[in-house]
């Protein structure tokens, strides 16, 4: 019933089932190049230009040898084993981070509008929808477009802003969507007796909606958040790959599938297969787990 | 005036050589329960023949449900048959194969299962659903199935049945839903009809409808029923014969006559001793209990599964586990003590206190009824309240009676013209044609008066506005008019409003206990809130009073440590109380508090509620729309019908002669526990008329077997009193309504055999 119980209840139940367990694998996989990607790539600088251009890939998978480069290194001579590694951490913290402001905004907005149920709500639930209506990724281009053509003065905080881009639209944009998932869960749970019970005592709607309303609403919106996070990843997968993430030389893997198309593609196929098996493979493994983190949170009834 | 044809006789060629309709024995279920296998039904026994009404009784849990789709050959897929023999008019079903079983199922075994209402398909018009299993059943199909599905909705008594059957089962009431589950499993004349739990749920008046729907069915087509409940009234009302069920077992299985007579096992005598006699008061004596809880499944072990509760348990009883046997021909029992059931059975105990409470209003309880008192009814207005007596500071009043002004200190609530009327948002016609639809009068001109340690009850079938009542008074709901008065004080605005000393006085007991505690909340975090909030004590000495509290409402200490999913229904109502008393309040809302729970558990909850309120003093409103109930625990009841109240009177006053129309026929549809008395009924036709469309004249004019003619449906009844402090909103005088006895019931023809 505790917290840390619910958490190795929901690993168990993750870990059981094929398809989620090698979901959760990978994706635990990616996370801890995430975390210690400097220390475990070759070349911990990814802007390293100093090997040789268009070296084939080292790696040998029969005998498992590494090699120098194991995936090849790109046409300015930086290697790609390096730098698909560094680039899961900045995959990693915008998406991750993104959907935290999201979901911890939003579900505090989207509790709050369906525990009032007032015309504020109304207002609110419209405006949700209307934005809701447009599509996301054509969203995010028009924000990062205007984010970027801002002129701001170096080291301003807006500035700062600005370098966050991708985190900042991924956070706006799916601060509305959880919103409306806690507002119906909100909605739901808010008939229930003991709300009655709260509100025949006193207590106040800050008190409500966050020790009574949302312990009850945590197992959807933590199905909500693993779906978030696995739209995040993609997301920030495809605004790399449409050059409105990270600028170069990051190792941003959409970025660098960008990087090596058209004619490259033909000189170094690996430079662009590498990152984009990355991506494959991170957005399968968030997809599975996030499928297996509904069928236990619905399966376990909470 | 069923339209379905007599079902061909049982004796089919090639089936059975006469064989019974249903005979089972020694059959076992299992279900997979993670790693091991929980044995929720051993050596069951049964045999049913056609025309027969078999009753299985027990608590939730026991296994009821699990038999009836036992019976079946239908369970879970977590589910297994353990063995024993199950034979369908000869036929061996547990042998048959899959296809046979189909065709079992859609010809002649038919389940109603619990909430059809859930087992309706909801985006499929019910006229459809049940033409769908008609045509799975004879293949018949077009307008002729379409004629025979109208003709079917016809026999279950539904109003209007082609227009019916073009709704969506949301469209329904739960008392429709219910009649179309029973008119589609009708329309293929099964022989073997197993109903599990059909009128749980359902109110009194739509109960006692349905009921009387079945045993007209039953005796037309001959089927054999399988009737499962948990209400021992509704079997003395339908069965034959009864199966008492108890943790996967059969305790007793009995003619319905002899088991409610002579009851011989200990289990039975319990839940038979634990219902609430007809006139029982609490002033007087104590509700019988079972102690304790059913046994946890997983750890069955070799005795008598009922040990444990069991006053009569000896040595022998842990270390053997007692045969069914016959203990006497037609009787079965399992109980090594059978014998000493009988001289067991004795009076109830008293209250511990002996005395009836002196803060009760005992005296207008024993006053006699007023025989000619006709001031009332000649003038059509109310005579002068009489002063001094209790029920005259707290009648209702109508909209046309003068308004009382006697004092009202001493009074816990007053409230006057008491409405609620919740807007209906305009769709989009209404938008077009530019008017705006009525409201819902939820509440429409409610008088209620209570003083200190009073215990008003108040009864009215489901939407006749009884929660509503009670969350404006408690504040969850703003009022559209009216006044209310708590503890002398003017009460305006909402909750927020709402002193700290006033939100401390007045708590709440809700209905469902599923859902009045917080799942994320230990039972100690529970209590400690309300201690801490409104009583203002320290964290520490709140978790000591918390452990008082559970003391107080007879749970263990270490109770205060588990979740609610760790507690059974009636621990958590018993929770549920003691978090509503922990702010010591004078007054307390209970809605529907024990309706909800099992009976066995029912009366242990109802003695609570009553030593709480007599050790605290505080008043009590008490909703339930079991009159039995209520008539146990409140001094005064009021009956109230589509917002309005249109009866106030004793306790004692509105059982030794019930007034009101509708009082009567709320009184006649309780299924009385006592098979000798198959009640004169006075049938309710039809379901509640809807708060938004409210019936012109007196509300009850649909529906009443009294009605007088045209002014009942043209002028709204006078509210009239009596000198005893009752109160009545009828056109009929009040000495005539006092002077007259109910209609005679409708003839029944299945009294046969009893
Ligand atoms: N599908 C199922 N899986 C596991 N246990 C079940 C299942 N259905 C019922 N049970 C258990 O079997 C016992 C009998 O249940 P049930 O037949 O539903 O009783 P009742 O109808 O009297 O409520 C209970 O302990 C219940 O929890
Ligand atoms: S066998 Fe024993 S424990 Fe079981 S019901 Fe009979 S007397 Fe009670
Ligand atoms: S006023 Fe008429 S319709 Fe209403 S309860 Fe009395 S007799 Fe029935
Ligand atoms: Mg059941």
């Amino acid at each position: 019933m505790t917290f840390l119980t619910n958490i190795h209840r929901l690993l168990r139940v993750l870990l059981w089932q094929p398809q989620s367990a090698i979901g959760t694998l990978l994706v635990a996989f990616f996370f801890f190049l995430a975390l210690f990607g400097g220390q475990l790539a070759p070349y911990p600088n990814a802007n390293d230009q100093s090997h040789d251009a268009r070296v084939s890939p080292t790696l040998d998978i029969g005998s498992l040898q590494l090699g120098a480069h194991p995936f090849g290194t790109d046409r300015l001579g930086r290697d790609v084993y390096s730098r698909v590694i560094l680039g899961a951490n900045s995959i990693f913290r915008i998406a991750g981070l993104g959907t935290v402001i999201s979901v911890v905004l939003g579900s505090a907005l989207g509790m709050a509008m369906g525990y009032r149920g007032d015309w504020l709500d109304e207002l609110l639930g419209r405006v949700i929808d209307a934005l809701l209506a447009i599509p996301a990724l054509l969203l995010a281009l028009v924000m990062v477009g205007i984010i970027r053509n801002l002129d701001f003065q170096i080291n301003s905080w807006q500035a700062a802003l600005a370098d966050e881009v991708t985190l900042l639209v991924i956070a706006i944009l799916y601060i509305p969507v959880v919103a409306r998932v806690a507002r119906s869960a909100a909605l739901d749970i808010k008939t229930r007796e003991f709300v009655a019970a709260a509100e025949i005592r006193g207590e106040s709607s800050a008190f409500i909606i966050f020790r009574e309303i949302l312990p009850s609403a945590i197992p959807a919106l933590v199905v909500e958040a693993s779906l978030r996070f696995s739209y995040a990843i993609f997301l920030v997968a495809s605004l790399g790959f449409l050059g409105f993430g990270a600028p170069p030389p990051s190792p941003d893997w959409g970025l660098m599938v960008n990087e090596n198309r058209g004619g490259f593609y033909r000189l170094t196929p690996w430079a662009l297969e590498f990152p984009a098996l990355a991506i494959a493979l991170l957005v399968i493994g968030v997809n599975l787990m996030s499928d297996g983190i509904r069928r236990a949170v619905q399966k376990g009834g909470a | 005036m069923t339209q379905l044809t007599p079902l061909n006789p049982p004796d089919r060629s090639g089936g059975g050589n006469g064989a019974r309709l249903l005979d089972v024995r020694g059959l076992g279920v299992s279900y997979r329960m993670g790693r091991r296998w929980l044995r929720a039904l051993r050596e069951f026994n049964l045999q049913l023949d056609a025309g027969q009404v078999v009753g299985i009784v027990g608590e939730s849990g026991s296994g009821k449900s699990t038999a009836a789709l036992a019976l079946m050959h239908y369970l879970s897929a977590n589910g297994r048959i353990d063995g024993g023999d199950l034979r369908f008019l000869g036929e061996d079903m547990l042998a048959m194969g899959a296809a046979d079983l189909r065709r079992l199922w859609a010809r002649h075994i038919k389940l109603v299962p619990q909430n059809a209402g859930a087992a309706l398909n909801p985006s499929i018009k019910v006229g459809r659903q049940v033409a769908e299993a008609l045509k799975a059943a004879e293949g018949i199909e077009g307008a002729k199935a379409d004629q025979q599905v109208i003709a079917s909705f016809r026999a279950v008594n539904l109003v209007d049945p082609a227009q019916v059957a073009e709704r969506y089962p949301h469209e329904l009431s739960g008392g429709m839903q219910q009649r179309v589950a029973i008119a589609m499993a009708l329309m293929c004349q099964p022989d073997l009809l197993i109903l599990d739990e059909p009128t749980t749920g359902l109110d009194v008046t739509t109960e006692a409808v349905i009921l009387d729907l079945l045993r007209s069915l039953i005796s037309g087509q001959g089927a054999g029923v399988l009737y499962i409940t948990h209400n021992l009234g509704v079997v003395a009302q339908l069965c034959q014969r009864v199966v008492v069920l108890y943790a996967g077992e059969i305790m007793e299985e009995a003619p319905v006559a002899q088991l409610f007579a002579r009851p011989r096992h200990p289990y039975t005598l319990g839940l038979l001793s634990s219902l609430p006699k007809a006139g029982q008061r609490k002033a007087h004596s104590r509700l019988q209990t079972i102690p304790g809880n059913p046994p946890d499944l997983r750890s069955v072990g070799q005795g008598c599964v009922y040990v444990e509760r069991c006053p009569l348990a000896i040595e022998m009883c842990r270390a053997q586990k007692p045969p069914l046997e016959e203990v006497e021909p037609g009787r079965l029992a399992r109980c090594f003590r059978w014998q000493d059931v009988d001289a067991f059975s004795g009076e109830s105990p008293s209250r511990p206190d002996g005395s009836p409470l002196g803060r009760m209003a005992s005296s207008g309880d024993s006053s006699p009824r007023p025989d000619g008192g006709g001031e009332g009814g000649q003038s059509g207005e109310s005579p002068p309240r009489p002063d001094g007596s209790p029920l005259g500071r707290m009648a209702s009043s109508g909209d046309s009676s003068p308004r009382p002004d006697g004092g009202t200190e001493g009074d816990i609530l007053n409230a006057e013209g008491l409405t609620k009327h919740f807007p209906v948002p305009r769709d989009l016609v209404d938008l077009l044609r530019g008017r705006k639809p009525w409201p819902i009068r939820a509440v429409d001109g409610v008088d209620l008066r209570l003083r200190q340690g009073q215990t008003l009850g108040l009864v009215g079938e489901s939407g006749s506005g009884k929660t509503t009542l009670a969350r404006i008074i408690i504040g969850l709901e703003a009022r559209s008019g009216g006044r209310l008065e708590l503890f002398g004080a003017d009460i305006q605005g909402g909750l927020r409003a709402r002193q700290q000393d006033l939100l401390s006085q007045v708590q709440m007991v809700f209905q469902n206990p599923q859902n009045s505690l917080n799942p994320y909340r230990s039972v100690r975090q529970t209590l400690c809130r309300p201690l801490v909030k409104l009583r203002g004590l320290s964290a520490k000495s709140a978790e000591d009073q918390a452990v008082q509290l559970l003391e107080a409402v007879n749970l263990r200490a270490d109770y205060a440590d588990r979740y609610p999913d760790e507690l059974s229904g009636g621990e958590k109502q018993r929770v549920a109380i003691a978090r509503a008393f922990a702010s010591q309040p004078s007054l307390v809302i209970c809605d529907e508090p024990v309706s909800a729970l099992d009976v066995s558990v029912q009366s242990a909850v109802l003695n609570l509620l009553a030593d709480l309120q007599d050790e605290h003093g505080s008043a009590c409103l008490f909703i339930s729309h079991n009159l039995s109930v209520v008539g146990y625990l409140a001094d005064v009841i009021a009956v109230m019908y589509l917002g309005q109240i249109v009866e106030i009177a004793s306790a004692d006053a509105l059982f030794r002669a019930p007034s009101h129309p509708y009082t009567e026929a709320l009184l006649a549809a309780i299924p009385t526990p006592d098979p000798s008395q198959r009640s004169q009924r006075i049938l309710l036709a039809d379901d509640l008329p809807s708060a938004q469309n409210l019936p012109s004249g007196c509300r009850f004019h649909t529906r009443c077997p009294r009605n007088i003619g045209e002014i009942c449906g043209r002028d709204a009844p006078p509210w009239r009193e009596t000198g005893a402090g009752q109160g009545i909103r009828c056109h009929i005088p009040l000495d005539e309504l006092a002077g007259a006895t109910p209609p005679p019931a409708p003839p029944r023809q299945d009294e046969e055999g009893m």
